[in-house]
């Protein structure tokens, strides 16, 4: 048996300062030897630990095999047979605490580098232009409605396509793909690649309507008299919090949805060769450590700021953004401000906000978070001068469909009650899954969730 | 894609797109709008519905050329067609008995009152609807929105047509009378609507107005078109575009609605003397 490989093939990145003015991505995947010789690194364990520690089981040995082996085929194959959103995954999944975190190899230290490869893959079948249609079983006959074009959605439905269902996505925006689109920004994850992943979902046969907001347009008990089987809620969480201090709504105070909105799906970032504008200061403050703020955070940069801080209440170890993400903003020059708690926007006297009153913070006991709860530190208050300020301190669902639907049942926090295993809601022939109904969480999860309800539908509705 | 199936420009820079879009039309209701984008590149602005035709299908669309996006939008033809059109967004009017409605409107306000108008009217409402212009030239809907009135004011400012004077000296004359007022409903600019609420608020009648600030996405996404009303964030798209004209904070609101007007190129229309709101 050889030697167990520990040496990690590391993936080539813009350099630091380039990358933090251009919205091009940041990191630039495997070349062919790279990822042939990080795959060689993979030992074949017999007892397949990633593969438990995959939310959608991808056969992750399997695909790694075909690719040291050369064979990109079988690569996609392997891979797009458990997971329709490979391009998508490979750059945005926390492996780190998913896959790579079970790898036989992580115990000492230097897990395969699953992402990247799977990030390989899928960009190898991009550059081929074309693609594999899978088998898709018999037609049932049987018409599904999905709410929502996000991770969720997308996914549920492309299950329910290759069981030989009619899928219909409804989708709000004139875009699909969610958040894919909307919220996470082009130099993280190009849309061209979600739009390619989208063209795999309508090549399975699902049709998408844009424009189409559920509740609005039509209802859920509406899809069901309509000739719908059963109806997948994936709208995701898409409210933004606000901080409720005053002075929140002076103008150049965005929420990061808004903020992220106009960059990424209005591609603000191209005015004026596109129409929608954002205006943008000097001196950023970003609030919140999530990967929404190191998002925000990184974009304002791009987009011209002279000064970026992420402004957080606790300390770094407390932040849930991703290791990589926070390095990488880091690196590129953003500053954080920790133990940091805004108190006030002040105005600069015509509407535009001009400062922020923030408290320093210090670390009490653990809260109901297991984190360490901040509390603010007396007569420490101080100003920040900041031109534009974005608040990124989460999201809750859009209680749109929640209060359209007749018998779905919602929690306090407005997400929906649904099954763990299954997804199914309250609600006959309704399922959710996704940020909808765990509140916002990350891509694969409610990929997972997606495939979960697709299960079940399909079991349900019958072939 | 959406077909322009009818254009009409009644008078300058007010301009009608009858738009191909069955599925809005089905459950478009008084006092909603849609969310507009002209090509892919576009931005994405909220218009007011001024109709509908459950039966051909279509959405008729007022708008006012203002900006960029506006004046892109009034470059187009009847049969050209249109990247997106989001809708029906927004809380329909409040539609009740309430006895006697004062509808005063201005500029494209007096298009998208004649649905409102005719629900209120159906509801067993009498309607005294008020048109403020400029001057005659400016003037449009007047029929229309007078079909579904019991009585009809009409004031211009350089008194070219039917009386003369402002709108807040008709108001208040109209809330002096003999007539019991038990609703006043205002749209047009926010100024127009900002000051006629001030006109109502001594007289305690309860006074609607329809909010149009910037937005985004128009389902609750962004936050973009946030206004305070009373103690409250209220998001207009989602909350609105409804709401009392007594508790709106209308500076806060004139402000946000100018973050973006640099970039837009001045505002010539529509502009009144007080401030540069349209």
């Amino acid at each position: 048996m050889p030697k167990v490989d520990l040496n990690r093939v590391s993936m080539p990145k813009q350099e630091p300062l380039v990358r933090a003015r251009n919205f091009n991505e940041v990191a630039l995947g495997y070349t062919a030897e790279q990822a042939m010789q990080e795959a060689s690194r993979c030992i074949q364990c017999p007892k397949r630990p990633c593969v438990d520690g995959c939310p959608v089981e991808v056969d992750i040995p399997d695909f790694i095999l075909a690719v040291r082996e050369g064979n990109m085929p079988e690569a996609v194959k392997s891979l797009k047979s458990k997971n329709s959103l490979p391009g998508i995954c490979g750059r945005v999944c926390p492996q780190e605490t998913q896959c790579e975190a079970a790898c036989s190899l992580s115990k000492k230290g230097a897990p395969i580098a699953i992402g990247r490869l799977e990030r390989y893959v899928a960009d190898w079948e991009l550059g081929q232009g074309q693609m594999e249609k899978p088998q898709l079983a018999k037609p049932t006959g049987k018409r599904i409605a999905v709410v929502g074009s996000g991770p969720a959605g997308l996914t549920a439905a492309a299950d329910l396509a290759k069981l030989g269902h009619e899928v219909t996505i409804f989708e709000a925006l004139h875009t699909a793909g969610g958040v894919l689109m909307y919220g996470i920004p082009e130099f993280r994850m190009p849309k061209h690649v979600v739009q390619t992943e989208v063209d795999y979902v309508k090549y399975l046969g699902v049709e998408i309507r844009l424009d189409s907001v559920v509740g609005k347009i039509i209802t859920v008990d509406e899809l069901l008299e309509n000739g719908y089987s059963a109806v997948f809620l994936g709208t995701g969480a898409g409210l933004p919090m606000f901080l409720n201090i005053p002075g929140e709504n002076l103008n150049g105070v965005y929420s990061a949805n808004e903020f992220l909105t106009r960059t990424n799906l209005m591609k603000a970032y191209l005015f004026p060769e596109y129409d929608t504008p954002l205006k943008l200061g000097r001196r950023v403050a970003v609030i919140g450590g999530g990967n929404v703020a190191m998002d925000s955070a990184r974009c304002s940069l791009r987009l011209g700021a002279a000064e970026v801080y992420i402004v957080y209440r606790r300390s770094e170890v407390e932040m849930p953004a991703r290791r990589e993400e926070v390095e990488n903003a880091q690196e590129e020059g953003i500053i954080f401000k920790y133990l940091t708690n805004p108190i006030q926007c002040l105005g600069n006297g015509r509407g535009l906000v001009a400062a922020m009153e923030c408290i320093e913070m210090e670390l009490g006991e653990p809260d109901a978070s297991g984190r360490r709860r901040p509390i603010p530190k007396t007569g420490s208050e101080f100003i920040m001068e900041v031109d534009t300020v974005i608040v990124a301190l989460g999201t809750t669902p859009n209680p749109l469909v929640p209060t359209t639907t007749q018998g779905l049942e919602v929690t306090n926090r407005g997400t929906v009650v649904a099954d763990e295993e299954t997804g199914q809601t309250r609600k006959l022939l309704v399922w959710a899954g996704g940020d909808v109904v765990t509140g916002a969480a990350t891509v694969i999860s409610a990929m997972g969730a997606g495939k979960r309800a697709a299960a079940s539908i399909g079991a349900t509705v019958g072939a | 894609m959406y077909k322009i199936m009818l254009r009409d420009d009644p008078v300058p820079n007010i301009h009608f797109f009858r738009i191909e879009a069955p599925a809005v039309a089905r459950k478009a209701q008084a006092g909603q709008f849609v969310i507009v984008m002209v090509d892919e590149k576009g931005e994405r602005i909220p218009l007011s519905i001024a109709d509908w035709d459950r039966e051909e299908g279509s959405v008729t669309i007022v708008f006012n050329e203002v900006g960029r996006t506006t004046r892109k939008l009034a470059q187009l033809k009847a049969g050209d067609e249109i990247a997106s059109f989001v809708g029906p967004l927004g809380l329909p009017a409040e539609i009740e008995e309430f006895g006697t409605v004062a509808c005063v409107a201005m500029g494209y306000g007096v298009v998208t009152m004649v649905p409102i108008a005719r629900a209120l009217k159906e509801a067993g409402n009498r309607i005294i609807s008020v048109i403020w212009a400029q001057s005659k030239n400016m003037l449009f809907g007047v029929e229309r929105l007078g079909s579904f009135s019991d009585q009809l004011i009409v004031t211009t400012d350089d008194g070219s047509y039917w009386r003369k004077g402002s709108i807040l000296d008709t108001l208040e004359e109209l809330l002096r009378g003999d007539e019991r007022i038990d609703r006043a409903i205002i749209i047009g600019p926010t100024c127009m609507m900002k000051f006629c609420s001030a006109i109502t608020k001594p007289f305690e009648v309860k006074t609607i107005v329809s909010l149009n600030p910037v937005m985004v996405d128009g389902t609750g996404m962004c936050g973009c078109c946030r206004v305070e009303v009373g103690d409250e964030t209220k998001f207009a798209c989602v909350d609105g575009p409804e709401f009392d004209g007594h508790q709106v904070n209308w500076d806060l609101l004139m402000a946000r609605r100018c973050t973006y007007s640099d970039e837009q190129g001045k505002q010539l229309v529509y502009q009144c003397w007080h401030c540069a709101q349209w």
